[in-house]
Parts: structure tokens; C-alpha cells; sequence
């Protein structure tokens, strides 16, 4: 699925999933034909076991029954569980025991630097040499997220959570400053100190009682996502010294102590809460954060949102899928995961259930690029906001704990906006909540 | 003629087959709790403190690698020391929190309702719902009640002409919060425990009580609490040991941080921390030194109970 393992309940993640499915009830007057799959190796009859969590959308697509339509000899069975969490302990318990996996396994972005790393990478196929397999076709990054130190791909990427701003129309306009989504993108265009700058002028012509953005964590999260060096350097975790980490939280201390935050928990029932009392003007939005919007600010809110360009691009989210090395079907495995993340099966995947594509052919289909969110400023180019983030994401060097500090940062500003600590206490505290975490 | 040498057998063989009877059965009955036991009480026991010994992932459970007692003196001195230490002492404030409001509100529950009362059995029964209800329905109740943006508390305390509380922010309100769940939940069950101890009150102390008019306060503390004294003393150690494990409350309570008991650790107990150590950070032996440390606690707890009951019964 698409979200960060530890910083996104999976409750939000299908609710999202929900959301867009009605979207995507919407968009589905326009279809294209099932792409021509590769010969069917050998008549023999084998069954395909695909090993995911949460809302993939492949079945909510189609794509199962098209492929064994396409290939009678082979049948798929999807074998899913709801929570990422507990779907990965099962997988661990498989990797570590050598048996009992599935033909296919999906990897979510979170795990996805230790199943790369030596302990777990030999549990899986090389995909960058699967038939059909074109490592251009894909984001470079994503592509590299999954590539082990050897050289070897071990899962391709099904989607990607590309970040926006989502703002509130009508308390931009309260406040004075533009509204229209390519004004506000170019209000804080290449620069995040932009928009706590904007924040400012917002916050100082507000409507009493709102906030420029729910929680100075989001800004953080966006500064660190959209950066080529984050928490690890040269295959170590750097982020003392790191200058994202360093920019990010002083821009949200700034953030803070200015008084643009409301300094909401994200996902918690408060922040839910502030959605529909209309308190806050704006969020960091990855793709799948539009249904949160949706859901949480209600009917009441319709139209009063709307989507702009961040100021930086960033990821938050995504997963991959992948072969073990032990499956029966390895050939056949390679070629159906090869055919699930093409363009053409991407695209339906993301008409079904709004999950961004992470192959780059996807994003000049109609289908995608042409997307417009009912919901979320009808006239907003969503789909190209969303595919232009996408495109520019730098790389950036990843590691096995990186969720983790992500989760101990958001967790070190929230001292400062709930539990008013100082911003040196609470990087204190924050660096030693992550020392005494990693052994 | 003597019985024939087969017949002589199956004698012997029957009456060794009864004795076996009548000395294995017992065993055998007994048996199911005992391998059921060893298998999934003493076997993870015995597993968790050999784990504890190690520094071991989640992620390479099979690849642990022997550090002594490293796990706890990094608990008790190192760097997750502070966490440790603030958790004990977490542990101690929320169990007290909840514990002794708990009791006395459970205690004098059941001193109304030994009273003749219409819709007493209705009442009974109504007591035990909140222990039916899961912890998770419970605390998203409760979190709704404590939630800063339009929760019921802060309504009420507005009443009163008082401003806005975080409830969750803050390192006493979010225990108050969490033992208000933990009160809510338990009181019920151990009224019933308290009620049915009552019942075994014989009834002249109380009429002898009032003939030398005693009202019923005194009646309570001088004929039900004496009469109550072991029951309260059992109830004190179960609580005790409830609120020594407590986990589920806290950890749902904080939604996102719940699994380090909140943004500042505020209301991380022992079970949090136990949790947040071994399936959030993935450290499977310093996880099992935290358990193994509790679970010496709880020993410690049950040896001073053992003392404290003795007295008691030597003081009667």
C-alpha cells in the first residue's frame, strides 16, 4: 500500500482506499484494453498466490481476472491481509523459517531498506532481469529504493505518495492572499521557508480561531521528504549532522513559535476533529491524504479545499512487489508482477482506488494526467500536480531505521506544540528517544 | 486344584491396571493444564529471560548474540535508563491513580446494594457491564471525552468556569484520564467480589449493631469492613498485579504515540515500554529484560502480601 509504516494508521489507509474507490466510480466510463500479456510458458496448470495487505486495487481493478482470462492456465490467488504490521510479522516469521510464502510478495516502502539489506535480500529474485522489465520505465528513485548494494532489484514499485499542499480556499481569501491553485503553488515555489512565510502573512490577517497549518510535523516531514540527504549518509544513520533535519526543525520551531500551528496529533481524533471545525488552512498532502480530507471535513466542507504544488517535491508512501527466491512459479511470478506494474495496469489500479503510479509511462495516460478530484478544488489539476511531484523526487539514501526517526521527530516537535517544552529540551529528549531505540 | 495360571494373570494384570487407575488418573486429569502450562507459561518464560541475556532482532530472531545481563544495565543505567526509570515510576503513580479509587468506590457499591433495594438483581448485573466492554471501546470512549477539540470534559469543567485542559498533553491529566478507564472498568467487578463477601456477613452483628445505635456508616466501618478485611486484602493483589501489567488503557489512549505512552513518555508504563522496546524498535532482548523485570516486581509484591496476610491473620 502507500503510506509510511510508522507514521499512518492502516485504519486511514483503507478508508482512503474507500474514498477514492467512489471517486473512481466517477472515472469509469473511461476504460482501455487489457494489455497483451507475454505467451503463457508451457499448458501446465499452476495457481499463483499473491501475498499483499490493505487496498492493492488489483482486484478492485480487474487486473486478476483480465490475466487469467489472458493466460488460462494459470489462476491467482490473492492471499491479503488488512494490517501492513501484521502482515509483516507473518512475513518475517516466512523469511526467517526459509517456506510458506506466497509467489508474490508486496513490500511496503518502510520495510523496504531491510529487505534490501544483506540479512533478507537473498530471500528474493532479481527482478531487474525479469522479461519485460525495463528499468527506465520507472522512477528512478523508486527503482533504486528497491535495489540492493550489489546491484540487484528485488521488488518493482507499484505506487508512490507524491506530496501537494492542500489548502482551504475560502480562508485564503479570508486572509487576503491568493486563492487560484498555480498562485498559491507560486506563493512558495522552490522554498519552504516560503510557505512558513506565507504563513505568517496568512496568520496575521486570519478569521479568529484558525491556524495556518494542523501541526508543524507535516512541515517537517515535508522539508526532510523533499531533500536529497535525510537520516542516513554513507550507509549510517547522520542525522545529527544532517542539514535536512537541521533546516526542517528549525523551520517548524519558527513555525511554531510564530503561532502558525495549531499543533494537532496527526491522524488522531482531535486532528480528525479540526477538519471539520474548519480551524486550519492548510496540510502537507501525499496522495492518499485527500481522502482523509474528504472524509474528515465532510459535506459541509465541499469545495472549500483545494490542491497547489509543494514547495519542494516528496515522497510519503508506496510499496513494491516482489519474488521470493523460494517460490515454485518463480518465471511465472516474474512475468505477472512485470505486468502488473506497467503503465496501462497502473493507471486502472489508480482510477480504482487512487493509488499513484510509480511508472513513469502511467503519468502521460489521460487517465491519470486528466485527473481532477471532485472533492478537492474540482478544477484543480490534480492528477498533473500529482505526477509532476512524482517526477521530480530526488533520490535519497534510506536505511533500515528511517521510518522510525521520521516517527521520533514528528513525535519531538509535538514536545514543543502540546507539551510546550523549549526547542533545545525537546531535541534532547528527541535524540535521546532515538539513541536508547537503536541497539 | 489351584486356578488356572492364565486366569491367576489376568487377576494380577487387572489389579495392577486399577492400581494404575486409581494412582495415574489423577495425573492424567490433570495433566491437559500442566503440558498446556509448560508450553505456553513456562516454555516462553524460560525462553523470554535466555532472550533477555542476548542482543537479538525481531527482524534475525535466529541470529541472537550473548551479552550477559548488558540488557539490564542498560535498563537500569544506560541510555534507555531515563525511559525505564520514568515508566516505574509511571507504573507506580497510574496504579495508584486507579487502584484506590477503584476499591473504595467498589466497596461501597456493594455496602448499597446488600441493602434491600427494588431492581437490585438489574443493578447487579448492570455493574459488570463496563468489565464486559472491550478495552478498545472503552478507551476510544474515553479519548473522545478527554479530546481537547469539543470533549466532554472540557465542557463540563467549563461549567465551572475553567478553561480548556490538553488532558493527553499533560503528565497528570492524561493519568487521571487513563485511571477515570481503568476505574470505569474494574469497579463493577470487584463490587461483586465485595458483595458477595457481604453476604456471607452474619446478619445478627448488623441487627446487634443497630439495637446499640450504630447508623449504617458505623455499621459499615465497624461490622462490614472488619468482616471484609482478607477479600479487600485479595482484591488489593489483583489489582495490584492488573495494574502493574496495565497496557492495553495507555496504549490506546495515545493513538499515534500511544506505543511510548505519549509524546513525553508521560503515561508509558512497564507493558508499554516492554512493547515499544520490542515490537516498535525491534530489540526482542531488552524487550524480554523488561519483562523479566516486572515479573520479578510482581513476585516482590506477592512475597509482601504473603507477610502482610500473615499478620493479619496472626492480629485476629
Amino acid at each position: 500500500m502507500h503510506q509510511a509504516r510508522t507514521t499512518r494508521p492502516r485504519r486511514t489507509a483503507l478508508l482512503g482506499a474507500g474514498a477514492l474507490a467512489a471517486t473512481a466510480v466517477l472515472l469509469a466510463g473511461c476504460s482501455s484494453s487489457v494489455g497483451a500479456p507475454s505467451a503463457a510458458p508451457s499448458g501446465q496448470k499452476i495457481t499463483l498466490t499473491v501475498g499483499d495487505f490493505g487496498t492493492f486495487g488489483y482486484k478492485e481493478a480487474g487486473l486478476f481476472d483480465a490475466y487469467m482470462a489472458a493466460h488460462p492456465n494459470i489462476t491467482i490467488k490473492e492471499d491479503t491481509t488488512t494490517a501492513e504490521a501484521d502482515y509483516w510479522t507473518a512475513l518475517q516469521t516466512h523469511l526467517a523459517a526459509g517456506s510458506g510464502m506466497d509467489d508474490v510478495q508486496a513490500l511496503e516502502v518502510g520495510r523496504i531498506a531491510l529487505a534490501t539489506s544483506d540479512a533478507l535480500s537473498s530471500a528474493f529474485v532479481d527482478l531487474s532481469k525479469a522479461p519485460g522489465v525495463d528499468k527506465g520505465d520507472y522512477l528512478p528513485w523508486k527503482w533504486q529504493q528497491a535495489t540492493t548494494s550489489d546491484g540487484r532489484t528485488i521488488g518493482l514499485g507499484t505506487d508512490v505518495g507524491p506530496m501537494a499542499i492542500c489548502y482551504r480556499q475560502d480562508l485564503f481569501q479570508a486572509a487576503g492572499l491568493p486563492s487560484d491553485p498555480a498562485a498559491v503553488s507560486a506563493l512558495w515555489a522552490g522554498d519552504w521557508s516560503k510557505y512558513v512565510e506565507q504563513g505568517k502573512a496568512f496568520q496575521a490577517k486570519a478569521p479568529k480561531g484558525t491556524y495556518f497549518m494542523d501541526t508543524a510535523t507535516g512541515l517537517f516531514n515535508g522539508v526532510v521528504s523533499s531533500s536529497t540527504q535525510q537520516y542516513y549518509k554513507g550507509g549510517k544513520l547522520d542525522y545529527k549532522d544532517s542539514p535536512s533535519v537541521k533546516s526542517a526543525w528549525d523551520l517548524a520551531m519558527q513555525a511554531d513559535a510564530a503561532g502558525l500551528s495549531e499543533g494537532l496529533k496527526e491522524f488522531d481524533p482531535p486532528w480528525q476533529t479540526a477538519f471539520a471545525q474548519s480551524s486550519f488552512a492548510t496540510t502537507i498532502c501525499p496522495s492518499w491524504q485527500q481522502a482523509n480530507i474528504q472524509k474528515y471535513s465532510g459535506t459541509a466542507n465541499a469545495g472549500k479545499w483545494n490542491i497547489a504544488q509543494a514547495p519542494a517535491a516528496g515522497n510519503w508512501g508506496g510499496s513494491f512487489l516482489a519474488v521470493p527466491s523460494s517460490g515454485k512459479h518463480r518465471a511465472e511470478a516474474e512475468a505477472l508482477v512485470a505486468w502488473l506494474t506497467a503503465p496501462e495496469q497502473q493507471a486502472k489500479v489508480f482510477q480504482a482506488v487512487g493509488n499513484i503510479p510509480s511508472n513513469q509511462g502511467a503519468y502521460s495516460l489521460s487517465a491519470v494526467s486528466d485527473y481532477r478530484n471532485p472533492y478537492i478544488g474540482p478544477n484543480a489539476p490534480t492528477g498533473q500536480i500529482f505526477s509532476a511531484a512524482a517526477k521530480a523526487i530526488q533520490p535519497a539514501e534510506t536505511g533500515p531505521h528511517a521510518g522510525d526517526l521520521q516517527d521520533d521527530f514528528s513525535n519531538g516537535i509535538l514536545l514543543v506544540e502540546q507539551n510546550h517544552k523549549s526547542a533545545g529540551d525537546a531535541w534532547n529528549t528527541t535524540v535521546q528517544q532515538i539513541d536508547s531505540s537503536i541497539q | 486344584m489351584a486356578t488356572p495360571p492364565d486366569a491367576r494373570h489376568r487377576q494380577t494384570w487387572r489389579s495392577r491396571l486399577h492400581r494404575w487407575d486409581s494412582k495415574g488418573s489423577p495425573y492424567a486429569f490433570v495433566a491437559p493444564f500442566f503440558l498446556l502450562f509448560a508450553a505456553f507459561g513456562l516454555f516462553p518464560l524460560l525462553y523470554t529471560g535466555w532472550l533477555s541475556l542476548h542482543q537479538v532482532s525481531l527482524y534475525n530472531v535466529n541470529q541472537a548474540r550473548w551479552v550477559g545481563f548488558q540488557n539490564y544495565l542498560d535498563l537500569f543505567t544506560g541510555a534507555p535508563s531515563r525511559f525505564f526509570w520514568n515508566a516505574l515510576r509511571n507504573t507506580i503513580t497510574l496504579g495508584t491513580l486507579s487502584t484506590v479509587p477503584q476499591l473504595a468506590i467498589a466497596i461501597g457499591l456493594a455496602h448499597l446494594l446488600n441493602y434491600r433495594l427494588r431492581g437490585r438483581g438489574f443493578l447487579r448485573t448492570a455493574l459488570l457491564a463496563p468489565y464486559a466492554t472491550s478495552v478498545a471501546a472503552a478507551t476510544l470512549v474515553f479519548a473522545l471525552i478527554f479530546s481537547p477539540e469539543g470533549g466532554m470534559a472540557n465542557w463540563v469543567i467549563h461549567l465551572f468556569g475553567f478553561g480548556p485542559v490538553n488532558w493527553e498533553a499533560g503528565k497528570w491529566t492524561s493519568q487521571f484520564a487513563i485511571a477515570t478507564i481503568v476505574t470505569w472498568r474494574w469497579t463493577g467487578y470487584n463490587a461483586l467480589i465485595y458483595l458477595a463477601a457481604m453476604q456471607a456477613v452474619p446478619g445478627e452483628l448488623y441487627e446487634a449493631a443497630a439495637i446499640d445505635g450504630a447508623g449504617r456508616l458505623r455499621q459499615f466501618w465497624h461490622v462490614t469492613v472488619p468482616a471484609l478485611r482478607p477479600t479487600i486484602l485479595f482484591t488489593v493483589v489483583i489489582s495490584t498485579i492488573g495494574a502493574t501489567q496495565l497496557f492495553g488503557e495507555p496504549f490506546l489512549f495515545g493513538g499515534q504515540s500511544g506505543h511510548q505512552g505519549g509524546a513525553d513518555n508521560q503515561y508509558e508504563t512497564l507493558g508499554v515500554l516492554m512493547y515499544d522496546q520490542g515490537f516498535h524498535d525491534s530489540m526482542l532482548g531488552r524487550a524480554s529484560a523488561v519483562a523479566w523485570t516486572m515479573f520479578a516486581l510482581l513476585l516482590l509484591l506477592g512475597l509482601a502480601n504473603a507477610l502482610i496476610a500473615r499478620r493479619l491473620r496472626r492480629a485476629q
